[in-house]
Formats: structure tokens, C-alpha cells, sequence
């Protein structure tokens, strides 16, 4: 049989952690190879074309387009103000002229004399690029960006909402299975990173946002919630622009479910560090999830990333169960089976026998456990 | 067509989103047969970005699975990495073919001056290519121009097409709609590094003007008019351009497939020569059209995937094919999408027992962030089943309102007939006509139950009259779809023995009377030598047991006001064929079917329906 591989999320306290921090469009890069950068820098920058304004000219003259070159005023690329002069008709005996200005500040992009339409352009818009890491510029991409690397405790979340953001982390929950009090967020949670236990519910969320919280971490999410948080139905998982004041990270899905013991600890280990997050998520065509990214010290020497490869089920592997039943428990592989094998819904499937952390021994389909790699 | 006979093994390879399904076909005693399958993920994306790593996975596990099924060591289908063709007598394989709907398939935008008629006609050529189609944008579409310039801009499509004006017709709407495009100045999805391809089929007058506007910006191919006039359609030229650069460009940029495309090679007259990838979609519609023509019939398919549902059907006696795609519609990816569009309640009608709305929400999500997933408890499977008849229930209404009259490839029309049915729009989607259903995709080719797919396909595409049942045995009809390029007898051959397996006929009269009147009166000899005879209540479901290759003879009476073809209360004495689940009488009403509101009511007759089908084990409807 050919390999068995599945889906697998990382959890672990040390990675070569390598992020491409690249413009929308070609700009400017702001840094150069081997500047240590903090999250907030700058690394590029770049001006976005403004919005495009098309502008009915002849329409506006009252001719047909192919007269319009009498009248008019301005050429291809010229910049323009509010109220700029476009037009001018003749008028008879130089009486009644009208004029046509221009509606907006920017430039003039094309004219057509076949249509009669101006194609007007807002004025470039500044985009910035920050480094939202903490790390060394090791590569620069001309014009484009720059790649950075650090070594971080790190974590892939499974979903999220919101854009990057960094703080301090501060673990309110107890245990990985609390469901966290909205009144122990108080003023001194302003601008960290949260960590809940099995569920942000949506009173923790709104307190969250009102006490002014970078970031939310949690092991669940409630489906309702999130849908009275943002005032619609996610359809297709395509997140991380929500603008809702601040960003969540799901360590395990939706519903009330136990965060991962070790990715608990590994938040109380760095209790206090400060920590990237972002919620960006997007499970087809470029797989993305949010990410957890704690930096810690290095040595520049030290920066080799691991070359990547698929998760593959051994016995041994750590494992996370990720349908009912037992959704959300992690547990060791302890078989591998192969002959295909019915399972409650009758469905044939390829199995593995794994032992669960409470000591329960299971048969669950391969398809239904993500390893946990480290 | 290729040499059919001197091929010896074939390797066709489907490259999905998730996973890359491999088959191995081989001629055996005088016929092609499918033998073995593979399947390993899909490695189009980040960490290994290189398709070739999936295919190779897949194709070695169908090396290994042949070597235990013909306990043969030496049997051998890779060299060297990639997949081994050769002449050579009982080595590798003569041809390998492969189809391709991975990162997200071919995405395209499209463009018209009249939103229903060149607009729908350039949707149709790019849908018919195997594309999603992400917008259409058209002079007439009531959006702002700004606000079209920001949508193409934002959409980044792979390619654009450009229709618009008949030959020799007015140039200026057209040319707007170039400026539009030009001033958006899109950006390609897989990368800056290339020009993005617009493909120009409008009006043949315009041809510079679209030339002095896009050439420079874009990589401009122009073609022949889609609508030459306004009674015809011509979508072959367009079609085939957006084939050819769906090679060139868009498989191109994506991880890998340069190298794939190197592989695919197949003997045509004695030469081996290369075999385009195909967009999975273009290659299940070829499948399709060629079932409909090989027996003279009306076809209806569909394919629901995890992230979006197709509909291909061939209806009429002129055989019109129209292919739709609900891009957010599916099982998996787009699952959370199904409860958006149909609402919980929706969902929630077809489950015959009680479950906590807000655990159903999460269960969604959680199959939509983890759509690998599979139902390990039945109440799960109920619950996926649920969501599945209302996935198909909408891509078919999309489906019904796409497939509407004008919209023949190359059929002649009369002017005012053109006109009234382009803005009436009347569907050519016929249930009553239909003959064959055939549903495909993980939910009904992989149901636990043949009779699960039964289920969901009659109550999602509530077929009427007298209508033949089947499913795609694993999901091979994309790569029998390419393969139909080198060899239509393999592709047919295996089409019938390996690929459809025939589920029975679902006989279902049109109409609604009182629920204590009787529907249907059927007199049925069953193959067993029995004979069913019964005056069926308004209302029910029966299940006889017809199997496969066999057929029955009825005699079937609908009562007065209802019909099952021959007109109301016509009766008809007809063959009814059978299947691994049978023939189906179902009474329930069409047009309307109607499921009672109330809980109380609705949850028994569920039950009640589903006993009878044989649907589910009897421990989840008691």
C-alpha cells in the first residue's frame, strides 16, 4: 500500500518559521538582507491605483463622440483637480458656452472619441507592508518584498476571523476545557492576546472587543455566535477580512470543544511573550490557516527550514480526532489496518486503531484524525 | 479516433481539488475493462506544490494493488519517476490521460452587451469548456461602469471571454465594454508573471478597435463571433480557444503541470502524440453527451463534489447539451454555503428525528473547515444525506433556469422566436421526457446504501413519469471522458460494464389528488415470477425488486387528473427496467410534491418512506 498520509496541523515550541511579506503591487522595499525587523515595521511600500471614474463626455457636451476633439481640453495623463475644465463648447457667437469640470482629483487615463467616455483616476492610494513578525530579513524580492525568518513556538489554528495582529499573551482560561467568564476580561486584557479554554462565547467576544483586545484564542467557536457576531452566515471559508476589531483564532473548531492540552501549555509556557496572529482562513485552492506565532530567541546559524513534506500516520503518531464521536480528543495510533471496514453509518472505510488520552481504546476511520505534528 | 486495438493498458488519472483518482484499463478477452483503482491527495498546493508528487502516489498504488490482484512482482507502470509508456509487451502502459479540476478548476469571467443573449451565449461557451463562471458583466446589467471596472479588478479571473454585437452590427457598446476591461487592467490568479488571456468572440467589425484597446494590456486571442447572428450560435471556435489556452496558460502556471502535461500521450495512427489535460468538467460533459447519443436519449446528470455541483443535461430531439456549475454548492468546501442558500429549516425537513439546530450549525462548519471528513455515525450520514437533497434541489433549479430554449449550439431560429424566448426564457429541461438520471460525486456514488442514492435523487430532482436511475460506480467519468479522445470504444466499453451502475426506474405520477384517493394503479410481473398488483394511495412509496438486467412488465394506470406521460389518467403498458435497488412507485405528488410543515405530521411519512425504501437500518426510524 502506498503511504497513508492525512491532514496534520502543527503544535510545537520551536520551528524555523520562513513568511513571504510581499506587495499587491511592485513598490518599494524598505529594508534590506539581514535587518532584524519587529512585527510593526515596515518592510515595503507601494501606491495602489485609484479607483477608475469613467465620465460620459459627449453625453455631457451634448455631441456625438466623434466631434468631442473640438471641445475638448485635456489630454491622456494630464492631472486634474476637482472643477479642472475638461470642456468647452463653441456656443453661438461665443454666448452659451457651457463647460464640463472635472468631478474628481487624479488623472486623466484614456479618452475615447469612439464611445465618448473619460476614464478618470482617483489618486494613488499608499500601501504599507509590515513585517508581522518579529525577525531577520534573510531575502529580498527586488520591488516585490522581502522574506523573513525567526524561530518561534508556533500553532495552526483550524479557523479564524480577523487580519494579523500582535500582543502579549494572557491565559485567562484555568484549564483547556473552561468556559471562560466575560467579567474576567477586564482593562489590563487592552491590546493582548486572550487565551480561552473550550469556548469564546459571543458575550466573551463582546466584551473582548469593548475592553479593546488584539486577539481572541480558543479551542471552539459556536457557529450561532459567529453569525451574530458578524451579522451573516459564512458561506464558503474565505475569512481573515472581517473587520471586527480584533482577531480570533479556533485551535480546534466549532462548538464547545477542549482546547489541545499541549497547545494550553504551550500558551502558559509563553504567557506574557508577545505573539503574531492572524484569523486568515482558506481551505481550497491554497490552503491557509491561522496562525499562532510566539518568536523566540535565535541565532541567525540556526535559521534552516525544515524541508516540507506531508503528515503521514505511523503508529505512535499523535492524533486529534476531528468528527463525532469523541471529536476533538487527541489520542496515539496504535493500528493500522487495511482491509476496508464498515463502521456505525455503514460506510466502508480504511481504519486505525488508536488509544484516546482518557485511556479509551478506538477504531475510527483514517479520514476523521488530523495529526498533530511537532 | 486512435488505434483501439493495438492498446494493451491505459493509465487515466483525474486530478481533483482533494484527491487524484487514478484507474488502470485493460483489454482483456476482446474488450476494455477497467481493472484497478488508486487514489492518494492532491499535491497542487503548498507543501510539496507539485502535482506530479499526487499523481505518482496515485498511479503507485494502483502498481501495487495490480500486483497483488494478478500476484505479479514485476508488474511496473512508473520509471524513473514518472509514468512509463511504452510499446513493450506486458511493461508500463501504452497511454496515459489525465483531467484536471485542482486549484480551484478553470475560473473564468465573461463578457456581452445584451446581458440574455450574448451574455448568456458567451456563459454557455465558457461553461461548456469546463469553466466556473465567475461573473458576467454586460452593457445592459444595471451596474454603474465603476462598479464593473471594480469587479473585474477584484474578480482576478484565469482568462476573460469577450462576446458581444452580431457581425457587422454597431461597434460602440462592444468597445465600452473593452474600455471597461482595459481601465480594470485585471491581474491574472496564478500570477503576475503572464499576461492575462482574453479571449475576443464578439461582433467581427470591432476586431481592431478591440485590438487597439487590449493588445497591449492584455494577451488578446480573437475568435469567430459566438452570435454571428442573432438566430445562431456558433461556440465551437470559442470553446475550443478557451481549451487551448487553459493548457497554455492557466495548467501552465499551476504547480507541476508543466510536467504532467509532458506525460499525457496516447497512440493516435500509429504515433504517439501528446493528450491535452482536460478541465474535469469539459470531460464529464463529453461522457455525457456521448451516453446520449450512443442510445438516442435524453440525459440528466449531475455531479456534486465538496465544493461545487455541475448539471449537465441533453434534452430535445436536437440533443441540445447545457452544462451548469453552482461554483458554491457542495458537500464539503461549499457545505456551510448549501445551509445559507436553503436555510436549517429546509435541511432540517428531510431528517426523520429531532436534533439541536445549533449542534447541526457547528457539525456544518466543522465538515466545511475539515472537509475530508466522513459520516462515522449514522445520525451523521442522515444528516449529510439531508443536506445533499438540498444541494442538488438548488443546482437543478439553477440548472432548469439556465437551460432555456434559445440556447441551442448552432441551431437556427427565427427572429421573433429569438427574441420572446431569450427574454422569457422557457426551460428545455423536461422531467416528464427525461429517460436517465445518473448522479455521481462522493454522496452518490459512495452512499453506504444504493438505496440512499435512490432516495436523494428522487426527492432532490423529483424525476416524473417514467424515468430510469443510475450512478457513477466510483466517480470515473472525467477520466473516461479524455480517454473518449484516443479511443471511444475504450471509453464506452468501460462506460457501460465498469462506470454506471444502473440503481432501477422511478415511476411517479404528475399531479396532486387527495391523500385517501388512489394515485396509481399498477399491475407489475416481476422477473421473480410474481406479479405486483395494487391501487396505490396519494402518498406512498413501494419498492420492487427488479435487478439488474432484467425487466418487468407493466401495466400502470394513474387516476383521473394525474399523468406518467401518456396524459392524464392515460394508461400505459410499458417495460420497466431494473437495478441493484429496483423500481420505485412513488405517489407522493409532483408538481407540486409537498412535505407537511408541521414536525408531527412530516416526521412519520419521512419514516414511513424511508422503511419502504429500505434507506436507513431499522434502529434510526423506530
Amino acid at each position: 500500500m502506498a503511504q497513508a498520509y492525512s491532514p496534520g496541523l502543527t503544535v510545537t515550541d520551536s520551528i524555523v518559521l520562513r513568511k513571504e511579506r510581499i506587495l499587491p503591487l511592485k513598490g518599494k522595499v524598505l529594508v534590506k538582507k539581514g535587518d532584524k525587523v519587529k512585527a510593526n515595521d515596515f518592510v515595503a511600500e507601494t501606491l495602489l491605483p485609484g479607483k477608475v471614474v469613467p465620465f460620459n463626455l459627449a453625453n455631457k457636451l451634448g455631441v456625438d463622440p466623434k466631434f468631442m476633439k473640438d471641445y475638448i481640453k485635456i489630454k491622456e495623463g494630464d492631472i486634474l483637480k476637482k472643477g479642472t475644465m475638461l470642456a468647452q463648447t463653441k456656443g453661438f457667437f461665443g454666448m452659451f458656452k457651457s463647460i464640463v469640470k472635472s468631478p474628481i482629483e487624479g488623472e486623466v487615463e484614456s479618452i475615447s472619441t469612439l464611445t465618448g467616455q473619460l476614464l478618470l483616476r482617483e489618486p494613488r492610494i499608499p500601501v504599507q507592508v509590515a513585517a508581522f513578525m518579529d525577525g531577520v530579513v534573510v531575502d529580498i524580492i527586488p520591488e516585490e518584498g522581502v522574506i523573513i525568518e525567526n524561530k518561534s513556538a508556533y500553532v495552526q489554528g483550524i479557523f479564524g476571523i480577523g487580519g494579523e495582529t500582535n500582543g502579549e499573551i494572557k491565559v485567562l482560561a484555568d484549564a483547556p476545557d473552561a468556559i471562560l467568564d466575560p467579567a474576567k476580561i477586564d482593562d489590563s486584557c487592552k491590546d493582548k492576546i486572550i487565551v480561552c479554554g473550550a469556548i469564546a462565547t459571543l458575550a466573551v467576544i463582546k466584551k473582548a472587543q469593548k475592553v479593546g483586545v488584539a486577539g481572541i484564542i480558543t479551542g471552539g467557536i459556536d457557529d450561532q455566535d459567529l453569525k451574530d457576531l458578524l451579522g451573516y452566515d459564512i458561506g464558503v471559508a474565505i475569512t481573515g477580512h472581517e473587520e471586527i476589531g480584533l482577531t480570533i483564532v479556533a485551535t480546534e473548531g466549532f462548538g464547545n470543544i477542549n482546547m489541545a492540552k499541549k497547545t494550553f501549555e504551550l500558551m502558559k509556557q509563553f504567557e506574557g511573550h508577545k505573539t503574531s496572529i492572524h484569523g486568515f482562513t482558506q481551505i481550497r485552492a491554497g490552503v491557509m490557516r491561522p496562525e499562532i506565532i510566539i518568536p523566540i530567541k535565535f541565532e541567525v546559524e540556526e535559521l534552516k527550514v525544515k524541508e516540507a513534506k506531508m503528515s503521514e500516520l505511523l503508529i505512535g503518531t499523535t492524533i486529534r480526532v476531528i468528527r463525532q464521536p469523541n471529536f476533538g480528543m487527541i489520542g496515539k495510533v496504535t493500528g493500522l489496518p487495511e482491509k476496508l471496514t464498515p463502521v456505525e453509518s455503514e460506510t466502508l472505510v480504511r481504519i486505525l486503531e488508536a488509544e484516546l488520552e482518557d485511556g479509551q481504546k478506538v477504531t475510527l476511520p483514517r479520514a476523521n484524525v488530523e495529526v498533530i505534528e511537532e | 479516433m486512435g488505434d483501439a486495438q493495438k492498446l494493451k493498458r491505459i493509465i487515466a488519472t483525474d486530478c481533483g481539488s482533494t484527491t487524484t483518482k487514478s484507474i488502470l484499463i485493460e483489454y482483456i478477452d476482446g474488450e476494455f475493462r477497467q481493472t484497478v483503482r488508486g487514489e492518494a491527495p492532491t499535491t497542487v498546493e503548498k507543501p510539496l506544490n507539485d502535482v506530479t508528487r499526487g499523481v505518482i502516489n496515485a498511479v503507485t498504488e494502483l502498481e501495487e494493488l495490480a500486483r497483488i490482484k494478478y500476484n505479479d512482482d514485476s508488474i511496473k507502470f512508473t520509471k524513473d519517476n514518472k509514468i512509463w509508456l511504452t510499446n513493450k509487451e506486458d511493461q508500463g502502459v501504452d497511454a496515459y490521460v489525465s483531467t484536471s479540476s485542482a486549484g480551484g478548476g478553470l475560473q473564468m469571467m465573461v463578457t456581452g452587451v445584451v446581458a440574455r443573449m450574448t451574455g448568456e451565449s458567451a456563459e454557455r461557451a465558457a461553461l461548456g469548456a469546463g469553466a466556473i463562471v465567475m461573473d458576467l458583466i454586460a452593457s445592459n446589467d444595471k451596474r454603474a461602469n465603476h462598479e464593473k471596472i471594480e469587479r473585474i479588478r477584484h474578480l482576478r479571473p484565469d482568462m476573460i471571454l469577450m462576446a458581444g454585437g452580431v457581425d457587422g452590427g454597431t461597434t460602440k457598446h462592444v468597445a465600452e465594454m473593452a474600455e471597461l476591461v482595459g481601465a480594470a487592467d485585471p491581474k491574472p490568479r496564478l500570477g503576475s508573471s503572464y499576461k492575462l488571456p482574453v479571449i475576443y468572440a464578439g461582433n467581427n467589425k470591432a476586431r481592431d478597435i478591440i485590438k487597439e484597446t487590449l493588445d497591449k494590456k492584455t494577451d488578446l486571442i480573437i475568435t469567430d463571433n459566438l452570435r454571428p447572428t442573432l438566430e445562431r450560435e456558433n461556440l465551437g471556435p470559442a470553446r475550443d480557444k478557451i481549451h487551448d489556452l487553459f493548457m497554455e496558460h492557466v495548467m501552465a502556471q499551476a504547480p507541476g503541470y508543466n510536467k504532467l502535461m509532458s506525460w499525457t500521450k496516447g497512440p493516435i495512427n500509429g504515433k504517439l502524440v501528446d493528450i491535452p489535460i482536460m478541465p474535469t468538467p469539459a470531460a464529464v460533459g463529453n461522457i455525457m453527451q456521448t451516453i446520449a447519443k450512443v442510445n438516442n436519449i435524453e440525459v440528466l446528470g449531475v455531479d456534486i463534489g465538496g465544493a461545487t455541483t455541475d448539471v449537465f443535461s441533453v434534452f430535445t430531439e436536437q440533443r441540445v447539451f447545457n452544462r451548469t456549475v453552482s461554483a458554491n454548492l457542495g458537500m464539503s468546501y461549499s457545505i456551510s454555503n448549501v445551509l445559507a442558500t436553503a436555510g436549517i429549516d429546509n435541511i432540517l425537513r428531510w431528517v426523520p428525528f429531532d436534533i439541536d439546530k445549533s449542534m447541526l450549525r457547528n457539525m456544518i462548519k466543522n465538515k466545511m473547515i475539515r472537509p475530508t471528513t466522513i459520516p462515522q455515525q449514522l445520525e451523521e450520514l442522515v444528516l449529510e444525506q439531508a443536506i445533499a437533497k438540498e444541494a442538488l434541489r438548488y443546482a437543478f433549479i439553477q440548472h432548469k433556469e439556465f437551460a432555456v430554449s434559445l440556447k441551442g449550439g448552432q441551431r437556427q431560429r427565427e427572429i421573433s422566436e429569438a427574441f420572446s424566448q431569450s427574454v422569457s426564457g422557457d426551460t428545455i429541461v423536461n422531467m416528464m421526457s427525461l429517460d436517465l438520471l445518473v448522479g455521481s460525486g462522493g454522496v452518490l456514488s459512495h452512499a453506504p446504501r444504493r438505496n440512499q442514492s435512490v432516495m436523494m435523487m428522487i426527492d432532490a430532482f423529483l424525476p416524473e413519469g417514467i424515468t430510469r436511475l443510475a450512478v457513477d460506480s466510483i466517480f470515473m467519468m472525467p477520466q473516461l471522458g479524455v480517454l473518449a479522445e484516443i479511443s471511444e470504444k475504450a471509453a464506452t466499453e468501460v462506460f457501460e460494464k465498469d462506470c454506471l451502475i444502473y440503481l432501477g426506474t422511478c415511476v411517479a405520477p404528475v399531479g396532486k389528488i387527495k391523500h385517501n384517493k388512489v394515485s396509481l394503479t399498477a399491475k407489475i410481473e416481476l422477473p421473480n415470477g410474481e406479479t405486483f398488483e395494487e391501487e396505490i394511495p396519494f402518498g406512498e412509496l413501494r419498492l420492487l425488486p427488479c435487478g439488474v438486467d432484467e425487466t418487468a412488465k407493466a401495466t400502470l394506470k394513474p387516476a383521473r387528473g394525474l399523468d406518467i406521460g401518456a396524459g392524464k389518467g392515460q394508461e400505459v403498458e410499458t417495460e420497466l427496467h431494473g437495478g441493484v435497488v429496483g423500481i420505485v412507485l412513488d405517489t407522493r405528488g409532483r408538481d407540486p410534491f409537498v412535505l407537511p410543515d408541521s414536525a408531527e405530521e412530516r416526521v412519520p411519512l419521512l419514516k414511513k418512506w424511508m422503511k419502504e425504501l429500505d434507506a436507513y437500518p431499522m434502529e434510526i426510524l423506530e
